[in-house]
């Protein structure tokens, strides 16, 4: 399968997506609700997206958004899979059972955003102690030993 | 060590004790100031310039400092990058297994204050002399092996100042004493330098 075939592919599976999807420099990005993700994850890996590159996630203040970094060797593509979960409940299918680099990067978005991943085999802290409080990269987060940067630096 | 001060008090107190109080302390801090083994706690991009400095370009082993593995083994202890919070028990514990006397030096700015992570961070350490006692302070992100380099050599001026006897301890030009050492005045801590008290 090439990259053409795979964008049709998509397309005929996703139809509501398809204007948001484009590959044509190797890098396609497909945006999917967060229950139909992990069914999402599973046809792209069937598909040929053998490598999970990166899990991480951004705050977007009334949700997250996970963005997954999927790559294939075989059809030299990239492609990237964003879903929004809410922030009052920020719950997501694992994709461990999938990839299992997915292991160490679920924990570390765990670490920093607090969002669980349901059917993790081990979701705890990775990089900050066990008994950190809040987490870190999320915008709201305070912590009374920050130095803010004063304005005139 | 308790033995040791007994043995300088006894030599201080007798006459004639001074000659041999001082050929001990010529002869070990001799011995100690060309052979300051490198506990090498290289954690960021500061630990590529100290492994330069143990390469052929710089070869510290010409002044006797060899980085070795086990802090067993080792004299002075270079923190060479950013201390999370999370690595300085292991730091501390790394601190605690070497043997005395050791010495420590904070090379580059995040070993020093925290450096670039001082300001909107909240996994650093600013600077590691929150918990270890630091000989010697490098500036640069990250110093080069030069700096390193006069580092060791103004810490053996200092090793080489030493005494087994606290009152025969001499000051160094360009190295802080240490809280608690008798060449830092008491008034040090209160009023620093500038200020009118």
């Amino acid at each position: 399968m090439d990259i053409t075939e795979l964008r049709e592919h998509l397309c005929g599976q996703y139809p509501d997506l398809c204007p948001l999807f484009s590959i044509e420099f190797g890098d396609g990005v497909l945006l999917v609700t967060s229950d139909r993700l992990h069914a999402a994850a599973r046809d792209l890996k069937d598909l040929g997206f053998d490598r999970l590159g990166m899990v991480t996630a951004v705050d977007y203040g009334e949700e997250f958004e996970l963005v997954y970094r999927l790559q294939s060797r075989e059809m030299r593509a990239g492609i990237f899979v964003k879903t929004r979960v809410p922030r009052d409940e920020p719950t997501i299918d694992s994709v461990n059972d999938l990839w299992a680099a997915a292991n160490w990067q679920e924990r570390e978005v765990y670490d920093m955003f607090g969002i669980v991943f349901d059917g993790h085999p081990d979701l705890r802290r990775i990089l900050l102690t066990d008994d950190w409080v809040g987490y870190p990269l999320r915008k709201d987060y305070e912590n009374p030993t920050i130095i803010r940067r004063p304005d005139y630096l | 060590m308790a033995g040791v001060d007994d043995l300088a008090k006894a030599l201080e107190s007798t006459p004639g004790g001074g000659v041999i109080l001082t050929s001990i302390d010529a002869i070990a801090d001799w011995a100690r100031g060309y052979s300051l083994w490198m506990m090498p706690m290289g954690t960021a991009c500061c630990a590529m310039e100290l492994i330069a400095a143990s390469f052929s370009k710089f070869d510290f082993d010409r002044h006797g400092s060899i980085p070795r593995p086990d802090p067993r083994h080792t004299d002075v202890m270079v923190v060479a990058g950013t201390i999370t919070h999370k690595m300085a028990p292991a730091v501390k514990r790394l601190w605690a297994q070497m043997p005395d006397p050791k010495w420590c030096i904070a090379m580059g700015n995040c070993a020093v204050s925290g450096g670039i992570f001082y300001y909107d961070t909240y996994s650093v350490v600013r600077g590691v002399d929150e918990f270890l006692p630091v000989d010697i302070y490098i500036a640069g992100c990250p110093p080069r092996p030069e700096s390193l380099q006069d580092a060791i050599l103004r810490l053996r001026e200092k090793v080489r100042a030493e005494s087994i006897s606290p009152s025969r301890v001499r000051a160094v030009e360009g190295v802080l004493p240490l809280p608690g050492d008798p060449l830092r005045g008491e008034t040090d801590d209160a009023a620093p330098e500038g200020s009118d008290a």
